[in-house]
Parts: structure tokens; C-alpha cells; sequence
């Protein structure tokens, strides 16, 4: 296989791993001051992703690499282009990730319930901002013939790129709320199974909203398996629903997984081969051949990654496995 | 051209401030290892509650270096996207490697570290940190490898109007990488060891918690005297380097304008940049040239024929970078390893005659030593990054070259005020952390949470 292709495979899974990982971290600390109602209880929530979140939030800087490894001219005009949008998810990542390690490491209300707030932003900004930022890219940006985002900021906010943004948050909600029905116990089960219904439902209809919107505002559907991704993604989230009145939550959680895995798997390969499409000139649109790097590389690169990413899935697997039992007011410890 | 010197503070403070909690992760994460690998050799419990009080303190410190970090690896492309475009081939191998190999490594770790104390035998959480502690120092590696470029190119090739990299090998064998990242990581030991000695010094002089604490000293001191004494050699061998590969950051920090053979070495200089000369100096004859040849001859190339030498290769311009600030940057932060160095050793002298508990003179130095490693570290940084100028990467590209064309004045004062209002908030809630802690003090029992029992106040919603 071409390498430039296998790297656009590769940011695809760093994208899709980092959507299903952070995407429950995100949910947990969305709910957080909804299912947590008093102190004991948010410390339970925070430690349902406690020992995992640091480590998924890595796939999202791996897949920023491993963009500047791979594809320096996305990696430049996106993050250049994208320039206010980025301000605010670091500002939201920075307090959410202070927020998670201090909040409990004072006494004070206020200093609790400050830092649970911080949580809660930190965690709702990044999620709306992926689905605005996902959408915009397949709808296409005014990026001109010198590889450069000519708009402003306000040009990335759309009908569509604000239900994709919604869509994002919604559906990290219901993950989220169905991550924890499976980390806590008693009454937080029954508090978190009645906010996935009433989420799961919202997030279905402007869900398949995005649907809708991706089929009268891009080319998504005229790749096959982008359409078919994409419609799978509405039939496991429907299952995902289905199973939750069951009350299997473990199945309707593995199914949500599935929904943000067949969305992510929809959106690239809508782009493919372009990662950015440009709205001014389909021929400035960046593609995996005109952004990418040099083959010696991609090459390097791909060595690199190969020996090293079983690796990591070995070791983040066996972290799920140690901590595999519910978090209990008993031991909480930290 | 608004918009360049915008981002180049905006870098700078970003850069700056990251950096006043990595040498600390760096250090702090071994020492820590160290200890519980103690406990769990001797089963002493003195040396758990050790492990847990000093591991408190290096979460506070590492999560600030994590979020902070990612901050770093967003701003080439926001702010040097032409950089980006220029340099990606090359510069972001390293960065996916260091996400990949480091990244992973220390942070699943240090979740299974934090809340693995029950859940793993002894020997497993205590590999854990060890973990930690190779991931950070593996990524302080990779990004070295990266910066080391920018100051020293090797195996690339210009070609497609881009650097790009035509043997691996020799990037991550750059002869520069080798001096600097000995001697980053010996510069994070020695911040972790006059960290560990500076708190430990205020329990012995409160005479609190001493089981707890002269063991600690004694760690602290003994990675203090050894890490500055190692830091001042590999600086040496990375100076000795400079003034055959780097020349003009050489002559910048001696603000040696005149080339010289024998090349003395300036204690104390008023730099005249307008007429290129020094209005006063003070110095040492032919040390400089002892110090970059290991004789008290050979020359030093002076500011005024690199910058006509570069004139000549690279077209007019301004190839030097600001004297003063090189010069003085140097000096203070070798004054800087130098009294630690001083202080490390009056400290374990006594330590030594058991005699250190007794003299609140000691243990106060080595308290209020406690900022000079920040002080050595960052002027360190504003040396390599401010002595590279104009270039971004030298002989390559210049700064004002790599600067994204696209972002404009007002975004970039947005997010530097964004950015500086929020560090400046949680460097005060951390300190204060930190401080609170050290009034605390170590717990013996098991530390659980603190639960708030007026829920009314805790909760937002209710």
C-alpha cells in the first residue's frame, strides 16, 4: 500500500481511538455535576475516568503529530486556520485537566465546586468544538491556492457545522452516561441509565439531523463507504438505544463505541483523498499527496508506528483491565 | 510585522512558563522512583509515607507540565505555520515519536501509579513510576532531538522549497542533541534535588516530621551535589561545542565583538550595540580560550566578522543575536549552578559530620536556594533560543520567515492574554497547593478523602 494513504489510514484510527476514548472522558465530565450530587458521589464520577483519561487524551496529541509528521501542510493551515477555535480548546483542556488533579485537594466548597465547573466547561468546549471542527472539514473552508484559511473565525460556525458540533457533544453525552452506569454502583447506576435515555434520544434525532445536513452540504455520500459508514453509525445507535431499555449496558455502550467509531470512519473516508476541502477551488483542496511529506518520512514514520502502537494498545488495554471493577465510595482514595 | 513580535512573546511566555514545571517532572519522577523502590526493598513504612508525600507534590507539578506541553505542540501551527510547512518533514518525526514512545508511556502509567496502591503488588507500582520517570525523560529526548535541528542541522536535504530529512539517523545522533539532553535531564535533577533538600531543610529546621525528612535531605543533597556537579561538565563539553558550531551564539554570550587569540573571558561587560563595541569590560585573559580549547590559545571568533561573514553568505541583514542578553543570561545562570553547587556541598559536609539538623544557618541556605534552579533553567533556555537569532533554524530559515501569514494581530492578543491571565491563576492555585501540603505535612495513615459534609455548598445544581 502507498504510504501516504496508510498514513491517512493511521490519523483516521489516532482520530477514531481518540472520538471513542476521550469521548466517554468527555461525557463523565459533561454529567459530572448532574449525576454526582454531592461530594462523595462527583469524587466517584472523576474516578470512573481517573487512571484513563490522561492516557486518552494522548491520542489526541499523537494524532497531532502525528498530522505534522505525515501531513505538515494540514498540520500548518489547520492550525492556523483554526486559530480561535484552538485557543479555546486549550484553554478548556488546560482547566479541565488542572481541574480533575486539584479539585479534591482542598477542603474548601468553593474550591470544589469551582473546579467541578471547570470540569464540566472543559469537557462540553472540546466536545462541541471536534464536531464543528470534524464538519467543517468535509464542508469545505475558504482555503486559497497558497495552501492558506482565508476566513475568520466566525466562518467556521454553520448550520451544519454547529448541528455537527451538537451532534458531537450529544452523542460523548450518551457514551459518557453509559460508561458510567458500568464504573458505579446503586442509586448512580439508576441516575446515570435515566440521563442516557433522555440524552440517547435528543442525541438520535440530531443525529440523524447531521445525517441529513451531510447529504444536502457535502459529498460524503458519493463514496460508498462513507455513506455506508455513516448509515451504520445510525443503525448501532439505534441498537445502542434499544439495548439500554434492555438494560445491557455493557452491549449499548460497546454500541455507542460503535456509533462514534462508524462516524469517524464515514467522515475520512467522505475526505479521501483530501483531508481539507477547500471551498474557493476543489484543485486547493489538501489532499494526501499534495500536504504530505517526503516517502523517506512517511517511511521512518511508519516503522516507528507499526513497532510502537501495539505496544501502547497492550499496556492502555491492561490499564482498563486492572481498574475493571466499580469505583465505590469504600476506596477512594486520592 | 506586528504579528511576529507578537508570537515570539506569545512563544516565549508559553515556552517559559512550560518550562518552569518540566525540569521538575524530569527530576522529581526519579527521585520519587527511588524512594518507594526504598520501601519496597526495606518494607520500611517511613519510606512510603515518604513516597506519598514527595509523589503529591510531583502530581500538582507534572499535570502542569502536561496541560501546558500541549499548549507547545499546538503553537508551531498556529503561530508558525510557514515554519510548520517548511520544517514538518523534519521537525514533527520526533514530535509524533515523542507522543508515541513518551507521551503514552507516562501518562497510562502514572494513572495506574495514582490509583494502583491496592491494586498492584509492591513491585509492580513501584515499576510504574519507574516508568513514569523513563517516559518523561524519553520525551524530553525526542523533543531535543527536534530543537536540536533548529540549532544545528544535520541530515537533510533542501528540496519541494522545504528541509526534509534524508537520514533519520543522523538527525537523532545530532552531535548537539547529545550535549544538550545530558545536560536538560541533569538540569531536572538538580532542580528535583534542591526541590526535595530546600523542603526538607524547612521540616528540620521546624523540627517536624524528621523521620520523614532526613532521609529525605539525604536523597535530596546527595542528587543535588552529584547532578550539579555533572550539569557543569556537560555544560562545558555543550560550550566547547558552541564555539566550533555555533560561533556566534559563542561570541554573543562572551559579547566578544573583536575576534581574539588568546580570547579572555569577561566577567562583566556594558554592551554598546550601536557602535559594536563594549563601552566597559573586566576579564580574565586567554580563560576564554581555556575554557572552549582546553589552551590559553586559539581563537574565538568576534561578533563583528560572523555578522560580516554572514552578510557575505546570506545576503544583508542583522545575524546577530541581542549581546546583552546572551551575555548576561550565561553568567547568571552559571552563577546560579554554581552556588548550588556551593550550597550542595556545605550541605552534605554536614550532613556528613551529622552535624546539619543543628545549624539553622544551613538549612535556611538551602531553603532559600530553592528558586535558583528556575532561575538557571529558564535563563539556560533564553540563551540557546534567544542566542539563535534571527534564525529559526540557523543557516535555514529566520523567524520572521516562519511566522503564520495568516493570523493577525488581534487573535494572537487575544490568546497571549488568554493564555498569561489563565497561568497566572493556576500557578497561584498551585503554589498554594504546594504550600498548604508543606504546612501539612506527610500523613502516616492512609490518606483518604477529605469528604465535604455540607453537600448544599458543594453542589452547583441543588
Amino acid at each position: 500500500m502507498e504510504l501516504n494513504v496508510l498514513w491517512f489510514i493511521l490519523v483516521g484510527v489516532l482520530f477514531t481511538g481518540f472520538f471513542f476514548l476521550e469521548g466517554f472522558d468527555y461525557g463523565v465530565g459533561m454529567l459530572l455535576p448532574f449525576i454526582g450530587k454531592n461530594d462523595v458521589e462527583r469524587r466517584i464520577v472523576i474516578n470512573t475516568i481517573g487512571p484513563f483519561w490522561d492516557g486518552n487524551e494522548v491520542w489526541m496529541i499523537t494524532a497531532g503529530g502525528a498530522l505534522f509528521a505525515a501531513f505538515p501542510h494540514v498540520y500548518a493551515t489547520m492550525f492556523s486556520g483554526f486559530y480561535m477555535a484552538l485557543f479555546l480548546m486549550l484553554v478548556a483542556l488546560i482547566l479541565r485537566g488542572v481541574a480533575i488533579e486539584f479539585r479534591s485537594k482542598d477542603e474548601s466548597s468553593e474550591w470544589r465546586s469551582t473546579w467541578d465547573w471547570m470540569i464540566f466547561i472543559g469537557s462540553t468546549l472540546p466536545a462541541l468544538l471536534w464536531g464543528v471542527a470534524v464538519t467543517n472539514l468535509i464542508q469545505g473552508i475558504p482555503i486559497n491556492g497558497k495552501m492558506q484559511y482565508a476566513g475568520t473565525f466566525f466562518d467556521l460556525l454553520s448550520p451544519y457545522t454547529l448541528v455537527g458540533g451538537i451532534a458531537f457533544l450529544l452523542v460523548f453525552l450518551f457514551h459518557g452516561a453509559l460508561f458510567l452506569t458500568l464504573r458505579v454502583e446503586g442509586e448512580l447506576i439508576e441516575r446515570s441509565r435515566k440521563a442516557a435515555v433522555k440524552i440517547g434520544l435528543l442525541a438520535a434525532l440530531v443525529f440523524l439531523g447531521l445525517v441529513g445536513l451531510t447529504y444536502t452540504n457535502t459529498d460524503l455520500f458519493k463514496s460508498g463507504l462513507a455513506s455506508s459508514a455513516l448509515w451504520g453509525a445510525v443503525v448501532v445507535f439505534v441498537a445502542g438505544y434499544v439495548l439500554l431499555w434492555l438494560k445491557r449496558f455493557g452491549w449499548a455502550f460497546a454500541m455507542s463505541g460503535l456509533a462514534i467509531a462508524f462516524t469517524t470512519i464515514a467522515f475520512f473516508s467522505g475526505l479521501f483523498p483530501r483531508i481539507m476541502v477547500s471551498s474557493l477551488n476543489p484543485t486547493w483542496s489538501l489532499t494526501i499527496y499534495n500536504a504530505a511529506s517526503s516517502a523517506y518520512t512517511l517511511k521512518i514514520m511508519s516503522f516507528a508506528a507499526l513497532a510502537l502502537v501495539p505496544i501502547v494498545l497492550a499496556y492502555q488495554g491492561w490499564t482498563y483491565w486492572v481498574f475493571r471493577k466499580r469505583v465505590t465510595a469504600k476506596e477512594l482514595e486520592y | 510585522m506586528e504579528e511576529l513580535l507578537l508570537a515570539r512573546w506569545q512563544f516565549a511566555i508559553t515556552t517559559v512558563y512550560h518550562f518552569l514545571f518540566v525540569p521538575l517532572t524530569l527530576g522529581l519522577s526519579v527521585l520519587v522512583a527511588v524512594m518507594e523502590t526504598m520501601y519496597v526493598r526495606t518494607g520500611n513504612e517511613t519510606y512510603k509515607t515518604m513516597t506519598k508525600f514527595w509523589g503529591k507534590l510531583f502530581l500538582v507539578n507534572f499535570i502542569m507540565g502536561v496541560v501546558t506541553g500541549i499548549v507547545q505542540e499546538f503553537h508551531f501551527g498556529m503561530n508558525w505555520a510557514e515554519y510548520s510547512r517548511f520544517m514538518g518533514d523534519i521537525f514533527g518525526a520526533p514530535l509524533a515519536l515523542e507522543a508515541l514512545s513518551a507521551f503514552f508511556l507516562e501518562s497510562t502509567f502514572l494513572g495506574l501509579w495514582i490509583f494502583g496502591w491496592d491494586r498492584l503488588s509492591k513491585k509492580l507500582h513501584v515499576t510504574c513510576m519507574w516508568l513514569v520517570a523513563f517516559g518523561s525523560n524519553l520525551s524530553a529526548f525526542w523533543i531535543l532531538v527536534a530543537n536540536s535541528f533548529m540549532q544545528s542541522p544535520v541530515g537533510y536535504a533542501l528540496r519541494n522549497g522545504r528541509a526534509e530529512m534524508t537520514d533519520f539517523i543522523q538527525v537523532i545522533t545530532n552531535p548537539y542533541v547529545w550535549g544538550q539532553f545530558p545536560h536538560t535531564v541533569l538540569g531536572g535533577l538538580v532542580t528535583a534535588g534542591v526541590f526535595v533538600t530546600a523542603i526538607s531543610a524547612y521540616y528540620l529546621l521546624e523540627k517536624r516530621h524528621l523521620p520523614v525528612f532526613k532521609p529525605s535531605i539525604k536523597i535530596g543533597l546527595a542528587c543535588m551535589l552529584v547532578s550539579t556537579l555533572l550539569v557543569m561538565g556537560t555544560g562545558h563539553l555543550q560550550a566547547q561545542f558552541l564555539a566550533t558550531k555555533q560561533p556566534m551564539k559563542m561570541a554573543a554570550m562572551e559579547a566578544l565583538w573583536e575576534s581574539a587569540d588568546p580570547a579572555p573571558f569577561a566577567i562583566a561587560v556594558v554592551v554598546d550595540e550601536k557602535n559594536k563595541k563594549n563601552s566597559f569590560e573586566i576579564g580574565i585573559p586567554g580563560a576564554l580560550s581555556f575554557l572552549a580549547y582546553d589552551k590559553f590559545s586559539g581563537e574565538i571568533k568576534g561578533i563583528n566578522e560572523l555578522q560580516a561573514a554572514a552578510e557575505k553568505k546570506y545576503g544583508p541583514g542583522n545575524y546577530t543575536p541581542n549581546i546583552a542578553q546572551s551575555f548576561w543570561t550565561f553568567r547568571i545562570m552559571v552563577l546560579s549552578g554554581l552556588w548550588m553547587m556551593l550550597v550542595a556541598a556545605l550541605g552534605a559536609f554536614f550532613f556528613y559530620k551529622k552535624r546539619l539538623e543543628e545549624n539553622p544557618f544551613i538549612l535556611k541556605l538551602l531553603l532559600w536556594s530553592l528558586p535558583f534552579p528556575y532561575i538557571a533553567n529558564s535563563t539556560g533556555w533564553i540563551l540557546t533560543e534567544g542566542g539563535r537569532q534571527p534564525w529559526i533554524v540557523v543557516g535555514l530559515q529566520k523567524v520572521s520567515e516562519g511566522v503564520s501569514t495568516n493570523v493577525t494581530s488581534t487573535e494572537i492578543w487575544i490568546s497571549m492574554i488568554g493564555f498569561t491571565v489563565l497561568y497566572g491563576a493556576l500557578a497561584a492555585a498551585a503554589v498554594y497547593l504546594v504550600r498548604k501540603f508543606i504546612i501539612i505535612g506527610p500523613l502516616d495513615e492512609k490518606p483518604v478523602l477529605s469528604v465535604l459534609t455540607k453537600t448544599k455548598e458543594a453542589t452547583l445544581w441543588n
